[in-house]
């Protein structure tokens, strides 16, 4: 693991700033070559959903997410890990989750995020519940096998 | 001796049908894993039987960490039950 690489984790309802989290593993430095960002944002499911409710464990989830991220770091040459997910109730068009890589070449940029959102999805205590549009009780995502599978994909093909 | 207080917590769908998010219970010492404690509570009434009726599907974390179903318990301080996550 590249030395003095802290993975950056925030667990808030707030909503983040993309271009400052950018900024804040580029900036007072020339080493970056690609920084890649993945943003997960809430879908309205063809205007059925009002919103949707993040569930968290609270400690865990930084934790989590933590431990993850160091994984990342192991795995590839990175100069910079971010990771934000939101919780609370968050409207469809708002943001959820951000993930921010930074390294000398895109690949490996491009890899620690991917690796981070397919593992985040799986393991970090989060849990969505619908709002409906119609007032209906909404219910409770369901967790996708393909979500698992994602994650698994990345302990065979190392 | 007394047994130790051991804290649960409960999240989402798992939360809500046993009616509380988190508690303190004694556990007997027949509980020695994570399988033996879904199985004890589920015992304990209605929105129990209701939360763990396939006690498989149940997530478990002790002090924070993943664990599975055959993880012994001994000196958890705190242990979460919720159903599979779906953050991100």
């Amino acid at each position: 693991m590249p030395a003095g690489v802290v993975p950056m984790v925030r667990i808030q309802r707030q909503d983040f700033d993309i271009a400052a989290e950018i900024g804040r593993l580029t900036e007072g430095r020339t080493d970056v070559g690609a920084v890649v960002t993945f943003s997960g944002l809430c879908r309205d499911e063809a205007g059925a959903l009002a919103a949707l409710e993040l569930e968290h464990y609270p400690g865990m989830a930084e934790a989590e997410i933590a431990r993850i991220a160091e994984e990342a770091l192991g795995r590839w040459p990175l100069m910079g890990l971010s990771a934000i997910h939101r919780f609370g109730k968050i409207a469809p068009g708002e943001n959820i989750v951000l993930v921010v890589a930074a390294s000398a070449h895109r690949q490996v940029a491009f890899e620690a995020a991917s690796f981070l959102m397919d593992y985040l999805k799986s393991r970090a205590p989060f849990w969505k519940k619908e709002h409906r549009v119609d007032g209906s009780e909404g219910n409770w995502v369901d967790a996708k096998d393909a979500d698992d599978q994602a994650a698994a994909r990345w302990n065979s093909s190392r | 001796m007394t047994e130790p207080l051991t804290k649960l917590v409960y999240f989402a769908w798992v939360r809500e049908r046993i009616g509380k998010p988190e508690e303190e219970v004694f556990l007997p010492s027949t509980v020695e894993t994570v399988a033996d404690l879904l199985l004890w509570l589920k015992a304990r009434g209605e929105e129990y039987e209701n939360a763990l009726q396939y006690p498989e599907v149940i997530r478990v974390a002790i002090d924070h960490e993943h664990v599975d179903h055959r993880e012994k318990i001994a000196g958890a301080r705190e242990i979460a039950l919720f159903p599979p996550m779906t953050g991100g």
